[in-house]
């Protein structure tokens, strides 16, 4: 070919367009488009909706771990109350329960609540400046156990009971089961929750790849004709929508790390106010911990990949329809 | 390097537009596709290319049966024949150069081994000034050059052209059809789909003429 064109040189010629003395050009441009509005689209959906399924699955994460450590916590205490059966309770009767107690193991402290204590309890419902000295004022000894402990609570109530009258043992076993049963439905809840959120972040990534593919139709055309192997071409679309599909994902996913990072400075420097300090109480600890970084990481890598087999699948179906 | 026999071609239930078709396309040959508007040139073309597949008959294409092809082997046959759509079909996004190089960075080639090869092709067309433009500033002339010269860059043995010369004046039509006579004379068969009898008439060249879905042969 290259020797005819030399010697004929027809269009050349008669064109008046003469070899230029320019450097020669570069193949600079990829073979997808960068630029394209559905592609800018694409980035805006993934980043939204890695945004919002990152702190699903955040919040799934931080219920999880406070209802198993709020458990944990509430399970290493045994509160003992010693009703008045005859007028009041002496500190005799209270010393000689925590002596009994004290006898057991497991147990890392014991403390009595003095009578004025115990009062204070009450100033909630009683209000202040009341003399209780009048009334038949329940007392309250907290026993904390060691961590893993196996006390036998059973034998502790037996053992009370036998000595001390009027006193009752609370291991919190009946309240912590319903806290539980609460804890795992809000669990399943936000499970279902982060499922939906996923399926609707899968889906919505979908049809905004293949939206945007649409707009690649010709390119496919024309690297078909040309003799592009399919895979070739479904090579090029994939590699461009992963990184789109990345790039929203790294977008929504930093936002959603920063925004959870951001909660506990945000908190101490808040700190004093009875809000945060109540929320603390309530809810515990609202750092999301390594492993929730990294299920956010995972899902940016998962929905990058949707993106990418979403447009391998559509290349392939414009190349069967073509 | 292209045999038809008893092809026939409908789209959908409808009736055929193509009938019976049966005829050879040598190797070095030069033959005008012609007929009426909507005779089916444009059909027979993507028959011819691989794009449609006939409703009956048997096609041969450099001594395959087109029929039993699976994707690599088409693309393969493809990479043995250029086309020149008549809408061009440039990649708006890359530059005149790029889209001319564009067969040889498909198979995989390195810049290095072609780049001179693709800018002597596009000074020789008379688009050594154009190879940064991109195709939305270039004129219809141009855009028709380096559609061509996409086709031809990267050697085909078969170029099937689709109205090349529509877009263009009379004169740059014959200049173009000087270059394909050249790219013949260098071994491509050539097959033009044209309406244009007047410039047919300046070429000495087998045409085959389709007409009621029935093809012609004159040689």
């Amino acid at each position: 070919m290259a020797p005819a064109r030399k010697t004929a040189a027809p269009i050349a010629q008669d064109t008046q367009h003469r070899a230029v003395e320019a450097p020669l050009p570069k193949m600079e441009s990829p073979i997808v488009p960068h630029q394209s509005i559905g592609g800018r689209a694409l980035v805006a959906v993934v980043a939204i909706m890695t945004f919002l399924a990152a702190l699903t699955t955040g919040a799934v994460m931080l219920v999880r771990m406070n209802a198993a450590d709020w458990q944990a916590e509430v399970l290493r205490e045994v509160t003992i109350q010693i009703r008045p059966v005859d007028g009041k309770v002496t500190d005799k009767t209270v010393d000689e329960a925590v002596g009994i107690v004290r006898g057991f193991e497991g147990i890392s402290e014991v403390r009595p609540y003095s009578q004025a204590e115990s009062g204070q309890l009450l100033e909630p419902w009683l209000g202040s400046g009341l003399s209780l000295d009048e009334l038949p004022v329940p007392r309250v000894i907290v026993v904390k156990l060691d961590t893993g402990s196996a006390l036998d609570v059973p034998a502790l109530r037996k053992a009370l009971t036998e000595k001390v009258p009027g006193i009752s043992v609370d291991d919190h076993r009946g309240w912590i089961d319903r806290m539980r049963a609460i804890a795992d439905f809000v669990m399943i809840g936000g499970i279902v929750v982060l499922g939906l959120v996923i399926a609707a972040t899968i889906l919505s990534v979908n049809f905004a790849t293949r939206g945007a593919m649409a707009a690649n139709r010709p390119v496919i055309e024309v690297l078909h004709f040309i003799g592009a192997q399919d895979r070739f071409i479904a090579g090029q679309f994939q590699r461009h929508f992963l990184w789109l599909g990345l790039k929203g994902g790294l977008i929504g996913g930093a936002a959603a790390i920063l925004l959870f990072a951001l909660i506990r400075p945000v908190e101490a420097m808040i700190r004093g106010n009875a809000g945060p300090e109540q929320f603390a109480a309530l809810f515990g600890s609202i750092s999301l911990g390594f492993n929730g970084y990294l299920m956010i990481l995972a899902q940016i890598v998962v929905i990058a990949a949707v993106a990418s087999e979403a447009s391998r699948r559509t290349v392939n179906q414009t190349i069967a329809s073509i | 390097m292209v045999r038809f026999e008893n092809v026939g071609l409908r789209y959908g239930m409808g009736q055929e537009i193509l009938r019976d078709l049966t005829f050879r396309i040598e190797p070095n040959s030069f033959q005008f596709l012609t007929g009426p508007s909507g005779a089916g040139k444009t059909s027979l073309l993507k028959l011819l290319f691989l794009s449609l597949k006939p409703t009956r008959g048997l096609i041969t294409l450099f001594g395959r049966d087109t029929s039993t092809l699976n994707g690599d082997g088409l693309s393969a046959l493809r990479r043995r024949i250029g086309i020149v759509f008549q809408d061009f079909r440039l990649l708006d996004h890359m530059t005149t150069y790029e889209n001319v190089a564009l067969p040889f960075r498909i198979m995989g080639r390195d810049e290095r081994s072609y780049r001179n090869e693709v800018v002597e092709l596009l000074r020789w067309v008379g688009l050594g000034d154009r190879m940064w433009a991109l195709p939305p500033v270039l004129s219809g002339g141009e855009k028709q050059r380096a559609a061509i010269a996409r086709a031809v860059v990267a050697r085909p043995q078969l170029l099937l052209a689709d109205e090349p010369t529509g877009n263009v004046d009379p004169s740059l039509g014959q200049r173009l059809l000087h270059l394909f006579q050249e790219l013949n004379k260098s071994g491509t068969s050539i097959v033009i789909a044209t309406h244009d009898i007047a410039l047919m008439d300046q070429f000495d060249a087998r045409r085959l003429v389709l007409h009621g879905g029935r093809l012609h042969l004159y040689d």
